[in-house]
């Protein structure tokens, strides 16, 4: 598949001073969080180390509640970690220029507008395209809108409006919209998770195109481990709260995957290895 | 010409029952022999209006004068005040149980201070107008600027928009809806504030002209003045319905339009 993205030159990127050793892109340092003080207090995460290289496609797996949405809040700027230090870019979280991208398994797209103003949606806020957005909002920015729905199959949907669209429909724009600003990041939280299984497989091979093309570099948090071992590079299993980082394991089947290789011995030897180390972890929670 | 016969029958039993109740009404006067001082016929109040037209619109003009000023007003306000209160939790939570104490007031029980203060005449009935029709307004642009799903403001949030930029492409279209759910509440109401004003300090409006009416006995003459408010509120009501329809045609979604995979 071409890459329709190639056809509008590179925008512009703020220009960061070259780090003297390259950092990877995200890196936290014993990062932990807390919720609320004294007694009451809930540790969301534990003491977490966790480095993200640029272009890779990280997934977080774990049992529920274990703080993984948390550690996207952090990387994203959300949340304020407790304790630890959280560099994105090599920069303390606050004060850096790197554009992210956001996901969520709601689609929260705009019923208001048609599908391609929700994609353009980003370009509308984020710089540098803020400041171009009345002189090119129905020239440039609306190709780039529609070459990004034709990647995702969503050719002649521009138009249309968000309740015209099946849930499948929907969540192919949400991902647009997360990729039209070209992010460094792309955060996605259990972005596939309220679809059906076709539609779910289906999304896995728009996701990993995207990829392909794009090299954005991902942070997937999942409950499923199919979609994690189909899509990531590498997978950190996470322990039940306060969360942290059991296992980081490399996924090294080749691309572009097929789902037939959800079917190899290996890809199932990989999810069972998982599912036993989570099942672990939660019956160790409970006694 | 299909399009209007489909309206037309689709219009057909709400019209059909306006009809029928007048109808009733008519009959059972007759059958009954109920005087017209109790309750007039339709056809006597129709009569009165008709005879009666030239005294009775100055009356109906300055009515539609205060409520209307009165209701400009009270959008002016609530809109701002609603948008103030609905973009910021502090502002939400310190206002809020001011604005229910305000609202459960009867509005009724102020126009005599109004009164107080600038003496009878317009200004009482416009203030009445605006106060009774603030509080709708406040609470519904408020409550859907507030409702905005917490991840769409994440999402906005991670593309570092603005608090501004989150009112603007967000909050306020997505309040929309509610705001026009409320104008169609406000303006009837605005006209019950102006008329209630009226009947108890003015020298003219429909308000004092049904006071006057029955202080004689002209129950015909009352009704009519009736008649006037229920026809005006029901247009001020179909124009705002028609803008309703026009700029929140996204919130009342035809599900035979949708298309799937």
């Amino acid at each position: 598949m071409s890459a329709p993205a190639a056809i509008l030159p590179d925008a512009p990127r703020a220009t960061v001073p070259p780090p003297v050793i390259p950092r990877p892109l995200i890196e936290l340092e014993r990062v932990a969080v807390q919720f609320g003080k004294g007694e009451g207090a809930v540790r969301a995460l534990a003491e977490t180390d966790l480095r993200i290289e640029k272009g890779d496609f990280v997934a977080l797996v774990g049992p529920s509640g274990c703080g993984k949405s948390t550690i996207l809040k952090l990387v994203s700027g959300l949340l304020k970690p407790s304790a630890g230090n959280l560099f994105v870019a090599g920069r303390e979280i606050g004060a850096e220029d790197v554009r992210i991208g956001m996901a969520y398994q709601n689609p929260t797209l705009l019923p208001w507008l048609t599908v391609r103003q929700n994609v353009m949606l980003p370009l509308k806020i984020v710089q540098p395209y803020r400041k171009h957005w009345r002189a090119k909002r129905n020239g440039e920015y609306r190709e780039k809108a529609e070459a990004l729905l034709a990647q995702v199959g969503l050719r002649g949907f521009g138009d249309k409006f968000p309740w015209q669209l099946s849930g499948g429909m929907m969540q192919r724009t949400n991902l647009c919209r997360a990729l039209i600003h070209e992010p460094d990041l792309l955060l996605l939280d259990e972005p596939f998770g309220a679809l059906d299984q076709f539609t779910r497989e289906e999304l896995w091979a728009t996701m990993q195109d995207l990829w392909s093309t794009k090299r954005t570099t991902v942070l997937l948090v999942t409950h499923d481990l199919r979609e994690a071992g189909y899509l990531a590079n590498r997978i950190c299993v996470m322990s039940a709260r306060p969360g942290r980082i059991l296992e980081d394991c490399a996924v090294d089947f080749a691309r572009p995957r097929s789902m037939d290789l959800l079917y190899t011995p290996g890809f199932v030897a990989l999810t069972q290895r998982l599912r036993e180390l989570i099942i672990g972890v939660r019956t160790a929670a409970t006694l | 010409m299909t399009n209007i016969l489909a309206t037309l029958r689709a219009k057909a039993p709400s019209t059909a029952l306006i009809l029928g109740v007048f109808v009733v009404w008519e009959v059972a006067c007759l059958a009954f022999g109920i005087s017209d001082i109790v309750l007039p016929r339709p056809s006597q109040i129709l009569a009165t209006l008709w005879d009666r037209w030239p005294a009775l619109w100055p009356h109906t003009y300055q009515t539609l004068y205060t409520t209307l000023v009165g209701f400009g007003w009270g959008v002016l306000i609530g809109v701002t005040l609603g948008v103030s209160i609905g973009s910021s939790r502090l502002a939400f939570e310190t206002a809020y149980p001011l604005l229910v104490g305000i609202s459960s007031i009867p509005k009724v029980a102020v126009v005599p201070i109004f009164v107080l203060w600038f003496g009878a005449g317009t200004v009482p009935a416009v203030l009445t107008a605006m106060i009774i029709c603030i509080f709708p307004i406040v609470v519904n642009v408020a409550t859907g600027i507030a409702t905005v799903e917490p991840e769409l403001e994440d999402v906005m949030k991670t593309l570092k928009a603005s608090k501004l930029d989150i009112l603007w492409n967000v909050g306020l279209p997505r309040a929309m809806p509610y705001f026009f759910a409320s104008l169609k509440v406000a303006i009837t109401l605005a006209f019950v504030g102006s008329v209630v004003a009226e009947t108890v300090a003015s020298n003219r409006g429909i308000g004092n002209m049904m006071m006057i009416a029955s202080s004689s006995f002209n129950v015909p003459l009352v009704f009519a003045g009736l008649f006037i408010l229920a026809g005006l509120g029901v247009m001020l009501y179909l124009i705002f319905s028609f803008i309703e329809r026009r700029v929140t045609g996204w919130a009342h979604r035809k599900t035979d339009l949708a298309v799937t995979t």
